[in-house]
């Protein structure tokens, strides 16, 4: 493997747009140069069912296609899987893993909630910013912009463009100017521990 | 050859491949993990991308018995399916080889049942493998889709002339986004061009008679006819690979042989495991063992004489199958590469892995290396063995 992977995985319920961004940001990060892999785990599938998703950037073609165990970031789209067995959001984990939850509360409060030491947890109201910018709960692009303040693999500008390139066949101007409003705010308003 | 990097799931990238090569008919029938490259293929049509026209049937019976119809009648023709859907169309698929049309299917390897499991493995094209059809695997997204373009031309070559199935693994290359290359349509259409029929149902001056009665006084000299075409096929798919890799650069063969030339020990194996393995072995060759990897990319028919020569002299070979022989003697895979190896000294081992959609993760390749170099040193392990599963 030719350097360094980033390895991301993220939880949500069903509806929340997990899929949708996990396979995104793989798509986006091919203009920087970088291969990107985005796969969610299919299950019983129904909408507020916990579901993950899995995406994985790199600088070399990705060959591997098992899961991601040790996750580097671990993305929370719904807060109340913080302290669920069974959505297993700590699982693989370790002290350098990086977790960034759409919450309104403090990263400490977070920690204690996932029962962990070490490992970075940075909180953001990503459905609060949905809701402002672009009128409904969804946070998974939000929590994209806040991913870009962890990770420098494009700039929030860059991301932007791919949005618009993304939706603009699908969405109407003010939802596609609510995204880009949601994501601006949302890397700047990630709050870190 | 400008070709454009785009990130598509592998149903998406073969719904493409297939768009590209300008089809008459498509008929097919919904089934996870395969519906969403139908749905794919659905939108192109309904938005006049493609000119194909869906046949939309009731089951999987009825699209291979279309596609049948459609084929003889001298359309350029496909179908998809998955899992309990190609069990279903049976019947129709050995009548397909044996009426020598160049039906081409996608095959988004599922497990069958029971029980009811959506995820991959390779039982149900396993299934399948006796029924006169090429196999061909992908490892990826952009193997999918080369697969897909290629499948065209190998399947409606006068030499062949055979049903094609382009096998790619349900949800791990179905419905990933996975970065790949694409042809323009025009270079791609270049590339497959457009289907000349053999003999068509359709032409009234020239009557011909498909799939009648043919009991003990010639149906055996038919299938003798019929068993001489596969001796045509290897060398029809290298043919059109080392075209596609002048076009492309990407170069295909009846496998991929990634660090075989000094390798001593050597894992075979089919589809999307190969690149987690890829990656472990490159671990292991940085701690100096000598490993490498067969990837099989035809499966049918089985280039045994090729095999046979690639492994020839190596110090242990292990063969994992994504899908069980009940009752057999090891994985279909196995039994093919253990039965080519015949009269050579080069103990040769089977796994089953992956059922049902199981992980193939970094430590059962871990396992499988770590057995090669046993079995290399002398060492005895089982025939089959049985990996990543509970005891």
């Amino acid at each position: 493997m030719a350097g360094q992977m980033v390895e991301v995985r993220w939880h949500a319920r069903g509806g929340q747009g997990a899929k949708t961004a996990a396979m995104f940001l793989a798509e986006a990060v091919l203009e920087k140069g970088k291969y990107g892999q985005g796969f969610p785990e299919y299950g019983p599938e129904r909408r507020g069912a916990p579901m993950r998703g899995y995406t994985r950037i790199a600088d070399a073609p990705i060959r591997r296609h098992c899961m991601i165990e040790n996750p580097g970031i671990v993305i929370v789209l719904d807060p109340s899987l913080l302290d669920s067995p069974a959505a297993g959001v700590t699982a693989g984990t370790d002290k350098d893993t990086i977790f960034l939850v759409n919450t309104t509360e403090k990263p400490d409060t977070v920690r204690k909630k996932l029962g962990i030491k070490g490992a970075a947890v940075h909180t953001v109201d990503a459905t609060g910013i949905a809701l402002d910018t672009i009128g409904r709960p969804i946070p998974n692009m939000p929590m994209i912009g806040a991913f870009l303040a962890v990770n420098t693999v494009m700039t929030v500008e860059e991301l932007k463009d791919a949005l618009v390139a993304q939706l603009s066949s699908k969405f109407s101007r003010a939802v596609i100017d609510g995204n880009l409003a949601a994501v601006e705010r949302a890397n700047k308003e990630l709050v870190s521990a | 050859m400008q070709q454009k990097l785009v990130a598509l799931s592998g149903n998406e990238a073969v719904a493409y491949a297939f768009k590209q090569a300008r089809p008459h008919v498509a008929a097919a029938f919904p089934i996870t993990p395969q519906t969403e490259m139908m749905h794919k293929y659905a939108e192109f049509v309904a938005n006049g991308e493609s000119a194909t026209e869906m046949i939309l049937v009731e089951s999987e019976h009825s699209a291979m018995s279309a596609a049948v119809g459609s084929a003889a009648a001298g359309a350029r023709t496909f179908t998809a399916t998955s899992s309990a859907g190609f069990a279903l169309m049976w019947e129709v698929v050995y009548i397909a080889a044996s009426l020598r049309l160049p039906i081409c299917m996608a095959m988004v390897n599922r497990a069958l049942s029971g029980n009811i499991n959506i995820h991959c493995d390779h039982s149900d094209s396993m299934g399948g493998r006796d029924a006169g059809w090429i196999h061909l695997f992908s490892e990826n997204a952009q193997e999918s889709y080369d697969n897909g373009l290629m499948a065209w031309r190998i399947a409606e070559h006068m030499d062949v002339r055979l049903p094609v199935m382009v096998n790619y693994d349900g949800f791990i290359i179905s419905h990933t986004a996975d970065a790949l290359h694409m042809l323009p349509d025009e270079a791609a259409w270049k590339f497959i061009g457009p289907y000349k029929h053999k003999y068509t149902l359709l032409d009234v001056e020239n009557p011909i008679t498909v799939g009648p009665l043919d009991l003990t006084d010639y149906y055996f000299e038919h299938k003798t006819s019929q068993l001489a075409a596969y001796d045509k096929v290897p060398g029809v798919v290298q043919a059109v690979s080392d075209e596609f890799g002048k076009l492309t650069g990407r170069h295909y063969g009846f496998a991929e042989e990634y660090l075989l030339d000094d390798a001593e020990m050597v894992m075979v194996i089919l589809g999307s495991s190969a690149g987690t393995a890829k990656d472990v072995i490159d671990e292991y060759r940085a701690k100096g063992v000598k490993a490498g990897l067969l990837k099989l990319r035809m499966f049918r028919p089985f280039p045994a004489a090729y095999v046979a020569k690639v492994l020839a002299g190596r110090k242990a070979v292990a063969v994992l199958d994504r899908s069980a022989s009940f009752g057999g003697f090891g994985g279909p895979v196995f039994t093919e590469v253990r039965s080519a190896m015949y009269g050579q000294k080069v103990p040769v081992h089977g796994y089953i892995y992956g059922l049902g959609g199981r992980d193939f993760d970094l430590r059962q390749v871990a396992t499988v290396l770590d057995n090669l170099q046993k079995v290399a040193a002398g060492g005895q392990i089982e025939d089959v063995n049985l990996l990543g599963v509970r005891l």
